[in-house]
């Protein structure tokens, strides 16, 4: 069984291949079949390996072949598998099959069906690819991988030109991380010989001691991949625009499996991150300064689908709090809750979005709560477990998170509070959708209704979503043991309470009306902060004046070529030597005799003058 | 005689191709795909055979009968002119690339030459004669000879057959090429005259040639011909200006061949000539040949960035691609090189199907300014289709031959020196930046419904299919070519550092 593991990525890959290749000569049923049964078949290999996993927990390697090898360099093919590629892959495989189920009704009638389906298919290979490499090169095939294929997805309507703008946005910033991470690589290289993510973990014991700057610096730059593919500060920008594919592809990339892949890194490579405490709290604060951030912005957005892109963003905040404070198990864990209670809500606004004429705008929605009865329930038990609200699985995985954040020595309970603020955010913004969307008058009716293949998928993650809290990860060989002694009581009580206080006040504010905070929003620093943090705090601004202009207005500038400027004065040059010269060949035998004895007085005088 | 043979059926099947005019006009396009073909499977018979090419030894540079193949006959003996030819890994990588990129090129511009077609497909195989003259050549007289038959042929393709503004950009092409030739030449003689100052003996064969004792000083200049001669073929930054302009006014095939081969001409010359003759001066001169790289990458890229006429784009991402091959050859370590030498192999592909594909957009909109495209891709999928592979595998998608190529030179400039290695890498994101442009510009965006354009055929599809499986397998199973190129590789790098005492 073990040898068959590559099939896993393989059998989407190649369905991927066989629908690009004869996507003209496939009926739009063996279109379905082909793109939802290649995942499926994943899906059951990968229950397979991981029921004999937890029956015989034993960490192996496989190698296919060698990929690269050049003087002391050498990097396989090679996929390894243990508690964590497990969860992962389980989360890529399961979340990845309910998706694309529901993806065969969400794009019935679009004219490219076998493309999208290529496309998603091979996002499921590449980001299998990732997550059971075994080594950082290939890790980053799979990291590049994904990339492209989000890039064609985001842009997959490319008729429309702004989807192809937020395609190429999301490849670009992503790409700037991608980059610092591969200078962290040709630097994990240099310095420990290696990129085989086992052997850098025994090699960084030989060489490096905790709290040297190689370690530092390697962390860091490897932190630079992870917050442009994980869309945290400062590279985050490129997610609410990557909205514009659709949106069983934001449920599966910007929500359940790729975004996340900067925690899996992160978390794969923690070894390395225990030689460099200060990496470890820089991720923690990128982590909180993001999930603030974010929840502030996703307070403020009206568009169902940007609103949940913010979530997105905050909610890996959280993760990589988990991540800096070394809860590295807790990071996962919110990482597959997320991914199941994430999913549901997307696919729940997919299915919004299919029945409401394409409608984005929250405020035109309403009262669709008897209307699209699966979808409300989903979005109540979405929503419930985002907020963490107490027994659902969002509630298991933060309230861990946060716990853990309190015993950091020093700046813990400040960690602990910033998350408590944002929890209590989460828990607002995210009743605010429920409570506008599915109560109050209707204001726009429904065209058609979900059928089994929007359903099926939404029930299950709903039972996911609130059960999810309860499976336990086998992740205990992967991460170190977390020293933890349980906080005082009142911190855990304030940790439960937090949510549910949120979901009061949104309650009060945008269903009951009891809370008028109309004078409150009306004010003039209200409204501008509000504008402020609508814009997404004015980075996307700031980034065009500090980057974007600048690099348009360069390449204007050279378009021209000046270092042929310098060719064109050689031209120019010799072109003005030959007007000279050739109008002295007049043909005139006057001039011709008048320079010649010009030019023999000349001589004479020079000859007299040195004899 | 095996490489001379090779040679010969190109210029011979050129002849044929002149006068099979006379049996129709699509009769010549047939002969020069047939000759170039059948250089091709001969080949490919003739290495079958090579025993060598099992165990791939390591060959002496010096020494030629440890090389794969290896030819020599007297020429001009009161100067020590032979016809002296061999072949190792390195040349044999690039006189399979050199075979079926010319396939490639006769395939590209199969339909879009409407005069002499005859004497056209001429030109194409003398320009693959002259250009595997040089891959093979060890002579020195005899590699200047073929360096400047290359370029006539092309320069007669860019003027005759060429678009518009195509009389200025041959003569460009051409003053550019002979000039820098000439300065080549110019060391050659002195090299040799040196030479036999010191032993008394007229040689110009390479072998001999290796061990010559020069001066320090005079080294460094003789150096700088050779430097100067393959950096403006390559092309490197400043020398770079004239192939934006020859690549766009080049027909099809000739962008094909400029991009895809003659381009490789200058980065072989480099790792061939000009660092093993002058390995000192070569070793001192690194710092400036680094950042002139480093220079290409960043300005080709925001160049690229910059256009609007589509050929022109995938021109100036040559530069920038190119200066990645620079970078390889001058940071001299074995992953470097090894980075180069993929490079050379995966960018011929990658950029001659861009150009191929530019080619056809012209052929079939009369325009390549991209203000005048935008969502080809409803009109013709397929050629969209293809279109985004090259663009992935050319801004350095893993699991694509130019992703290997990039990461080796990086991680290899990264020993040598990491503030340019880090420069280098912002290569990494302009060239996402143009890559995707084009894409956007051309096929993507709102399409034009009204378009009735042809998509891609049998004859382009099957084109394509052999680039992109190539990339594909460079991509994922590159060892096949490092194994090839490593001996080569690895007893360059020990014989330089043999005369340098030390490593460069």
């Amino acid at each position: 069984m073990r040898e068959l593991i590559g099939l896993i990525p393989l059998i989407p890959l190649l369905s991927s291949a066989t629908l690009m290749l004869f996507a003209g000569h496939l009926s739009r049923f063996a279109i379905g079949l082909l793109g939802v049964g290649s995942v499926g078949i994943a899906a059951i290999l990968t229950a397979k390996m991981g029921i004999d996993f937890l029956g015989n927990p034993e960490v192996f390697k496989v190698t296919l072949w060698t990929w690269m090898q050049v003087g002391t360099f050498s990097s396989d093919v090679a996929f390894y598998f243990d508690g964590l590629t497990l969860v992962m892959m389980s989360v890529i495989t399961g979340v990845g099959f309910l998706i694309h189920l529901f993806s065969t009704e969400f794009m019935e009638e679009d004219v490219s069906y076998a493309r999208y389906f290529a496309y998603l298919n091979m996002f499921v290979a590449a980001m299998l690819i990732l997550v059971m490499a075994d080594n950082l090169l290939l890790l980053y095939l799979g990291w590049e991988g994904v990339g492209v294929c989000s890039y064609l997805l985001v842009g997959f309507w490319y008729q429309n030109s702004a989807n192809g703008y937020a395609a190429r946005k999301a490849f670009i910033v992503t790409r700037i991380g991608d980059t610092l991470m591969a200078l962290g690589l040709f630097l994990l290289f240099t310095e420990l010989g290696t990129l085989d993510i086992q052997a850098l973990g025994d090699a960084a014991k030989d060489k490096w001691q905790v709290g040297d700057s190689m370690p530092l610096i390697a962390c860091l730059l490897i932190l630079g991949g992870a917050v442009g593919k994980s869309a945290q500060l400062p590279l985050h920008t490129w997610l609410p625009d990557a909205m514009a594919g659709p949106t069983p592809v934001s449920a599966l990339i910007h929500a359940a499996t790729m975004v996340t892949a900067g925690v899996y890194l992160i978390a794969r490579t923690h070894e390395l991150y225990l030689f460099a405490p200060i990496a470890m709290i820089a991720v923690a604060l990128v982590g909180l300064a993001t999930s603030l951030m974010a929840a502030f912005t996703a307070l403020t957005q009206h568009d169902i689908k940007r609103i949940l892109a913010y979530s997105t963003i905050s909610q890996i905040g959280y993760m990589f709090l988990a991540l800096g404070v070394g809860a590295w198990t807790a990071g996962i864990f919110h990482l597959m809750t997320h991914a199941f209670f994430k999913a549901l809500l997307f696919l729940g606004s997919g299915a919004i979005i299919h029945c409401l004429h394409h409608e984005h705008n929250i405020f035109k929605m309403g009262g669709l709560r008897t209307r699209m009865p699966v979808t409300f329930w989903s979005f109540m038990i979405g929503s419930a477990a985002l907020a963490a609200l107490p027994m659902t699985s969002g509630f298991f995985s933060k309230d861990q998170i946060l716990l853990q954040a309190y015993q950091v020595d020093g700046i813990g309970p400040w960690l602990w509070f910033g998350g408590l603020v944002g929890a209590l955010l989460t828990a607002v913004y995210s009743f605010r959708l429920v409570f506008v969307v599915f109560f109050g008058q209707v204001n726009t009716e429904p065209d058609k209704d979900t059928g089994w293949r929007m359903v099926i998928p939404l029930s299950l993650l709903c039972i996911l979503a609130m059960m999810g809290g309860w499976i336990i990860i086998p992740v205990t060989q992967v991460f170190p043991l977390a020293v933890f002694e349980h906080p005082a009581h009142w911190v855990e009580y304030v940790s439960i309470a937090v949510p549910i206080v949120g979901v009061i006040i949104a309650y009060l504010i945008f269903l009951g009306g009891q809370l008028k905070v109309d004078v409150f929003t009306n004010s003039f620093v209200m409204q501008k902060l509000q504008q402020f943090w609508f814009s997404g705090w004015r980075i996307d601004w700031l980034y065009d004046q500090l980057l974007v202009r600048p690099y348009y207005g360069l390449a204007r500038a050279l378009k021209l070529e000046p270092v042929d400027n310098f060719y064109r004065l050689v031209v120019t040059i010799s072109q003005t030597f030959n007007q000279w010269l050739s109008a002295g060949q007049s043909g005139q035998m006057r001039r011709y005799i008048t320079s010649m004895v010009f030019g023999l007085i000349v001589l004479l005088a020079i000859l007299v003058r040195a004899s | 005689m095996l490489m001379i043979n090779l040679i010969l059926i190109l210029l011979i099947g050129g002849v044929v191709a002149i006068f099979s005019e006379r049996l129709g006009a699509d009769v010549p396009r047939k002969v020069a795909l047939a000759v170039v073909i059948i250089d091709l499977i001969y080949l490919l018979i003739a290495l079958s055979t090579i025993p060598q090419l099992e165990t791939l030894q390591a060959p002496v540079p010096s020494d030629p009968e440890t090389w794969l193949m290896h030819y020599s006959v007297e020429w001009i003996p009161a100067f020590g002119i032979k016809i002296e030819l061999a072949l190792d890994g390195l040349s044999m990588l690039m006189v399979l690339l050199t075979l079926i990129l010319g396939a490639v090129a006769v395939s590209a511009s199969w339909t879009d030459i409407k005069v002499r077609q005859g004497f056209f497909e001429a030109n194409l195989l003398w320009t693959l004669a002259g250009v595997l003259g040089v891959f093979m050549a060890l002579d020195l007289f005899l590699f200047f000879l073929f360096w400047e038959v290359m370029l006539i042929p092309m320069y007669f393709m860019i003027a005759i057959w060429g678009h518009e503004n195509r009389g200025y950009a041959a003569m460009k092409f051409f003053i550019f090429t002979q000039a820098s030739g000439l300065l080549m030449l110019v060391s050659i003689l002195a090299l040799v005259v040196i030479h036999h100052g010191n032993t008394g003996v007229w040689t110009f064969s390479y072998f001999d040639l290796l061990s010559a004792q020069i001066a320090a000083q005079t080294a460094f200049w003789l150096m700088l011909g050779f430097f100067v001669a393959f950096v403006v073929k390559l092309p490197g930054f400043p020398f770079h200006t004239w192939l934006p302009d020859a690549h766009t006014q080049a027909p099809t095939a000739g962008s094909v061949i400029l991009a895809g081969i003659l381009l490789k001409t200058g980065a072989y010359g480099l790792i061939r000539f000009a660092v093993p003759l002058f390995p000192q001066a070569s070793m001192e001169f690194a710092p400036v040949a680094l950042w002139l790289g480093v220079a290409g990458v960043i300005y080709g890229a925001i160049l690229a960035f910059g256009q609007t006429d589509f050929k022109r784009l995938v021109a100036y991402s040559s530069v920038s691609h190119m200066g990645f091959v620079l970078l390889g050859v001058y940071a001299w370590n074995i992953l470097a090189l090894q980075g180069a030498v993929m490079q050379m192999v995966a960018h011929g592909f990658s950029t001659a199907a861009l150009f191929m594909i530019a080619g056809s957009l012209q052929e079939r909109l009369h325009t390549r300014d991209m203000r005048e495209m935008g969502g080809l891709w409803q009109n013709m999928p397929r050629m969209g289709a293809i279109a985004m592979f090259f663009i992935v595998a050319s801004l350095g998608l893993p699991g694509l031959g130019n992703f290997v190529a990039e990461f080796l030179v990086l991680l290899g400039l990264f020993q040598v020196d990491r503030l340019l290695a880090v420069i280098a890498a912002l290569g990494l994101i302009t060239g996402a930046a143009y890559s995707l442009l084009l894409m956007q510009r051309s096929f993507q965006g709102e399409p034009d419904e009204t378009r009735q354009l042809v998509d891609f055929g049998t004859r382009e599809m099957l084109t394509m299919a052999v680039m992109m499986t190539a990339l594909i397998v460079l991509g994922i199973y590159p060892q096949p070519i490092l194994d090839i190129s490593r001996p080569v590789v690895e007893s360059l790098i020990s014989f330089s550092s043999i005369v340098t005492g030390g490593s460069l």
